[in-house]
């Protein structure tokens, strides 16, 4: 084979993988879905577009992990369609919105519930109320409330040793706002980091530790950590799993997560065809990768949310 | 008599210390790579290299976090390497020593000391947004570039540095122009050096994951790249996404992925060492 024939094969060849992936089958969507924000709600996102690829191996949906306030960043100047986020989207974004013009709707896909947990070997804390973790967590706390027994009389006279995520996550002023009150506002002087394995492994092997992350890493380190219920102020202290989680019953420390999803991208058939795909799929996935379903008829309610946003979204062309 | 013996004594200490540092550097690294080993190396599989990411710790893979490496590496070293090279040429052989090449010098040096997110703040301004190049490939090489343009200067400037003054002034006395000075004798001498600088450069680059993170290189993408414009993402990113996950299973993906790092950080090590081996070689005046 000459040079020449090596070259002519080549282009070819190119020649006829362009015509493979221009080609669409016609019923399928195609197209591309751009996706970022939370690494919070990345692991259920990337369940859904995993088994949509399965169902629409034409479309191609990438997730990023720029973290919530990034993703808005993108979101809101129209680079992604969808912006998986752990808290609600902020005024100052809300603002960027109206000024770029970006319509988008709230969609909320699982509950996330964040544990207290303490070592194994902590005999006396079983419960605290949510006072009592204000006390432990609020500014004014730093350098004054240092000790187990100042928290309640009979506990014993040890340093208290706090683990929590970093001040960046969306885990950290989810916990401030719903025990502080202020979201971004607590003490300084606690162990932080944004890998909540390393918290699970400062928890486990301080017996005076005392730490919050979210419940699927507690239950996978069930063996080497001890929940601790939480009383939101109703006198019943409630710990958290997917029962009490779902149901409402563990308060304050469980949250809706939600995906974002803008006007200008529900345009296109791909968006929502796999928007769709993502509230149905939910409820089983969810469940899969260690979250905590919503209940069916909240699923629903969602996806009655989403048709009436893109119905009113302006022109949608038939499918 | 006295002193001696104290001299002595200092000797061993110092001796002591210096043993010391070096076996307890050496200790942490095997143990380090020891432990990745052990954790990851039955996770890697011909599967594991061509399968895409998934929900399932033991059915996903790194294909096409792989592909978006070598994608990054190769853009980047297209890019960097006549940039760094000229830029270090031009400031050894043609640049006047005065004040504004101090200046240059200067921020040069400091330009290496960096944090490497900087780098990504400029990148996402100036090569996603004003630019308009996107998440794209192409703007992750231009960011890693930037990182890695110092180190090649600095690097390229110490070789061309080294070769002697005698060679170059021999060359001139036969009545070879500087261009053919710097074509002929400076660079053949000193580009083993050059390459090792390029390549430890390119080898520090492999290993970032904030910039890119930061210019919006993503975590989930079920194919691999096509083009230097496509959206990619890479090794160290698909890494940090499995560690910080609960489920022990994908910690230990995480370690079979950095055995895969390690292997082609080490491969572009002992390349670099290679060339610079075989140009000591080649070397005769």
């Amino acid at each position: 084979m000459t040079k020449q024939n090596i070259l002519l094969v080549a282009i070819f060849g190119l020649f006829l993988t362009s015509c493979g992936s221009g080609g669409g089958s016609g019923r399928q969507p195609s197209g591309e879905i751009h996706i970022d924000g939370s690494s919070t709600v990345y692991p259920i996102t990337e369940a859904i577009a995993e088994e949509f690829r399965l169902v629409a191996p034409k479309t191609r949906v990438t997730v990023g992990i720029s973290g919530t306030g990034g993703g808005f960043q993108k979101f809101l100047r129209g680079s992604t369609d969808i912006n998986n986020a752990s808290r609600e989207i902020k005024s100052s974004e809300v603002e960027l919105a109206e000024k770029n013009g970006v319509d988008y709707v709230r969609l909320s896909v699982a509950y996330d519930g964040l544990a207290v947990v303490v070592h194994p070997k902590n005999d006396w804390a079983n419960h605290l109320t949510a006072e009592e973790l204000r006390l432990m967590w609020e500014p004014a706390a730093q350098g004054t409330v240092t000790r187990w027994n100042q928290i309640r009389a009979e506990w014993p006279d040890e340093e208290l040793h706090l683990f929590g995520p970093g001040v960046a996550s969306g885990t950290y002023d989810y916990f401030t706002e719903a025990i502080v009150g202020e979201s971004g506002s607590s003490r300084g002087d606690f162990t932080a980091s944004e890998d909540d394995n390393v918290l699970v492994q400062g928890v486990s092997t301080d017996p005076y530790a005392l730490g919050f992350f979210g419940l699927a890493y507690f239950e996978e380190n069930r063996d080497r950590l001890k929940l601790v219920g939480v009383d939101g102020g109703d006198g019943t202290p409630v710990k958290p799993s997917i029962e009490t989680v779902s149901n409402g019953t563990y308060t304050p420390l469980s949250r809706p997560i939600f995906i974002y999803v803008s006007a200008d991208a529900v345009q296109k058939e791909a968006v929502r065809e796999f928007v769709t795909f993502y509230l149905e799929q939910a409820p089983q996935l969810v469940k899969e990768i260690g979250y905590v379903p919503m209940p069916d008829s909240a699923y629903k309610n969602q996806l009655d949310k989403f048709e009436a946003f893109y119905r009113a979204s302006g022109p949608v062309s038939q499918n | 008599m006295n002193s001696r013996v104290a001299h002595r004594y200092d000797d061993q200490l110092f001796r002591g210390m210096g043993v010391t540092a070096t076996v307890s550097c050496l200790a942490i690294l095997i143990i380090f790579i020891g432990f990745i080993l052990y954790q990851g190396m039955d996770r890697l599989s011909w599967e594991f290299m061509t399968s895409l990411p998934s929900r399932f710790a033991e059915r996903s893979g790194i294909y096409t976090a792989w592909a978006g490496t070598l994608w990054v590496m190769v853009c980047t070293t297209l890019i960097s390497f006549p940039v760094g090279v000229g830029a270090g040429i031009y400031l050894e052989e043609y640049g006047k020593k005065g004040r504004l090449s101090t200046l240059l010098e200067i921020n040069i040096a400091n330009l290496a000391g960096v944090p490497s997110i900087i780098y990504g703040l400029l990148g996402l301004e100036v090569f996603v947004r004003f630019m308009k190049m996107g998440s794209s490939i192409l703007a992750g090489a231009l960011t890693l570039s930037l990182l890695i343009l110092p180190i090649i200067i600095v690097a390229t400037r110490e070789a061309v540095r080294a070769v002697p003054k005698t060679i170059k002034e021999a060359s001139f006395a036969l009545g070879a122009s500087k261009w053919q000075t710097i074509w002929n004798q400076t660079l053949p001498a000193s580009f083993g050096g050059i390459l090792t600088g390029v390549i430890l450069a390119i080898s520090r680059a492999v290993g970032e994951t904030a910039p890119l993170i930061v210019i919006g290189a993503l975590a989930y993408v079920p194919f691999a790249p096509s083009g230097p414009l496509d959206e990619f993402t890479v090794l160290p990113i698909q890494i940090f996404n499995w560690v910080s996950r609960p489920q022990h299973e994908f910690v230990i993906n995480a370690a079979a992925a950095i055995i895969v790092l390690l292997l082609i950080t080490f491969v572009l090590n002992g390349v670099a060492v290679y060339l610079r081996y075989r140009w000591q070689q080649k070397l005769k005046w």
